[in-house]
């Protein structure tokens, strides 16, 4: 087998130049070896992708119950997962809380990581190491800095409070975590902390793109400081700020593990969005039905922001 | 010589600027190792330094998650595993072989990994019940190959691609088969991406809570990360074996950012990221 194979690569141009020979692709046994590497990891993309996301939109108009797992019966009922969502006054608040902490952390982490990207931009000893301890907050496992966090936004001894209280900045104990009109405010804090070490880096590495000979050309015209990020960083870095963005809106959606370590969604579902919701309504309530319907939202807002993406990417590619 | 010296006292202000936004990033993780080492059970009083160090809550803290460590480590190695084992093959053949379809698996990659857990593991849980692969240790590496899987392919990819191809011919010509090249040439030449995308597999998995959340059901069978959520959960009264927990959790990433920083920061700017 492995003969005949190699006579005929031999007699083959490579990989390389061969498919630049037009439409008459041949389907050499070589090309079956060839799918072979690709196949399991396409197997596996369509078992824990695809079906779970066709799966999603089946049961969506089905009713699961508690029993549905031991029946196996789950009735269809058309619409109506979808209709009891949105009547749900809670689908409001759910909304309004995802738009609010997706804007918020990104917009915190964005401003801050593009300070932090321009600021390590600058010559100084210990740049590189100083740059790469930055992102240990983005590699802990999120739920172990959600319990730090927990810890040090407790009301009564947590950290902050106490700090707070020490240098007379607040005259009683804030409830971070506690108070409905606080704790989604705490909740985008964290969010923005963990998502700065990510937009940090890729804003510095956007900035590495940026020639240095248009700075130089620029401060003999006088634009230097906050002209020169203005007219010279600014329009160079926009593809990557772009791409920044957008991944960022796409990853806050997905986030988790901070809102149920911090909060579970309260206090009275002031930290509830539509991933907590989905969460609660399937593996909370077991009803799986509607958490599906809830689930196809959400990824129907992501997959339109991953649109976005792919075709600001192509763009940056083709630039 | 001068001139050297001057342009080094100029950027040290920099250098103590840069530690300073640091020390405010990292602070949180000082508290945490600075809560765990705490000596009364409360912590309540925790001092700025652990000025009477105690161990006594890593001793608790290991006495309630010993077990859910050695669950979620057998989970994270199973994971690097079946990752590296279905990623760098793949890899390898959307990198060189001019597949037919290798646009549409590129898309199916950058999509999958915009997907919400909690999205996969809504449907996940009646398959898994179905299958009995609810509270074992296969059902998680499965689960959470999930994010590892289409990470891996697209920073090995992205190396593969910049293999010389007369490297992978000359083998070839010797008579090797595709499998042998790439096993023989391939691999050992990408050594550094296959360790950049092990160590990111590890974190994943090893960090991973939706799935550990969903996909188990028992108080016998828990990864790491529900263990600190369950403390979580309670009222919590004592932090400092919390926060050791956490710690712990926390080792690998620590660790692996001290001696592998060269790999985690490769992994960082590969552009996709978690």
């Amino acid at each position: 087998m492995a003969l005949s194979v190699s006579k005929v690569a031999r007699n083959v141009p490579p990989a390389e130049t061969r498919a630049g020979r037009g439409p008459k692709r041949r389907w050499w046994p070589d090309r079956v070896t060839q799918l072979l590497f690709v196949l399991p990891a396409v197997v596996y993309l369509c078992l824990f992708f695809g079906y779970p996301l066709v799966k999603n939109v089946i049961m969506s108009f089905q009713n699961y119950t508690t029993s549905t797992f031991f029946t196996g019966y789950a009735p269809w009922v058309g619409f109506a997962n979808y209709v009891s969502v949105f009547k749900n006054s809670l689908f409001q608040t759910t909304v309004i809380n995802t738009v609010l902490f997706t804007v918020g952390s990104i917009a915190g982490q964005f401003v801050i990581g593009m300070a932090l990207a321009l600021f390590f931009k600058r010559r100084f000893p210990l740049n590189g190491i100083l740059r790469s301890l930055l992102l240990l907050p983005w590699l802990l496992p999120l739920i172990a800095s959600s319990s730090i966090w927990k810890w040090m936004l407790d009301q009564d001894s947590g950290v902050l409070n106490q700090t707070l209280l020490f240098f007379h900045v607040i005259a009683s104990p804030v409830p971070w975590l506690s108070s409905p009109n606080v704790a989604l405010a705490s909740v985008i804090m964290v969010n923005i902390w963990l998502g700065i070490p990510f937009n940090a880096t890729l804003l510095y590495s956007g900035l590495q793109g940026v020639p240095e000979e248009l700075y130089e050309a620029a401060s003999l015209d006088g634009a230097t400081g906050w002209k020169a990020f203005r007219y010279i960083t600014w329009p160079t870095l926009r593809p990557v700020v772009s791409v920044v963005l957008v991944l960022g809106v796409v990853y806050t959606l997905k986030v988790l593990d901070i809102i149920l370590g911090l909060t579970g969604g309260g206090p009275a579902n002031a930290t509830q969005t539509l991933a907590t919701n989905s969460y609660q309504q399937s593996f909370v309530q077991f009803s799986f039905g509607t958490g599906a319907a809830i689930s196809n939202i959400l990824v129907a807002t992501s997959l339109a922001f991953a649109l976005v993406y792919l075709r600001l990417n192509r763009r940056a590619i083709d630039e | 010589m001068k001139a050297v010296k001057s342009a080094r006292s100029r950027q040290l202000p920099y250098t103590v600027l840069a530690v300073v936004f640091l020390a405010i990033m990292l602070f949180p993780v000082y508290w945490m190792v600075n809560t765990s080492l705490q000596p009364g059970p409360s912590a309540v009083n925790a001092t700025f330094i652990p000025l009477h160090p105690s161990f006594a809550a890593y001793s608790q803290a290991i006495s309630d998650q010993l077990g859910n460590m050695k669950t979620s480590l057998l989970v994270a190695l199973g994971t690097v595993i079946v990752t590296l084992v279905i990623a760098t093959p793949a890899a390898y053949g959307l990198a060189k072989f001019k597949l037919p379809f290798t646009g549409a698996v590129m898309l199916a990659l950058l999509i999958s990994q915009m997907i919400p857990g909690i999205v996969i593991a809504n449907s996940l849980y009646t398959v898994y019940v179905k299958l009995g692969l609810l509270n074992s240790i296969p059902g998680l590496v499965l689960a959470d190959s999930s994010s590892a899987i289409p990470f891996a392919i697209l920073i090995l990819r992205a190396f593969m691609q910049s293999i010389p191809p007369s490297l992978v011919e000359a083998a070839r010509v010797d008579g090797a088969g595709h499998w042998r090249a790439f096993w023989s040439i391939v691999v050992p030449v990408s050594r550094n991406s296959i360790i950049t995308a092990a160590l990111f597999s590890f974190l994943f998995a090893w960090s991973d809570f939706v799935f550990a959340l969903t996909m188990t059901t028992s108080n016998t069978f828990r990864p790491l990360s529900l263990g600190i959520y369950n403390y979580l959960g309670s009222n919590v009264q004592s932090w400092a074996p919390v926060m050791a927990t956490a710690t712990l959790a926390a080792l690998p990433a620590i660790i692996l950012l001290v001696f592998a920083q060269r790999y985690i920061s490769a992994g960082a700017l590969s552009g996709a990221v978690k």
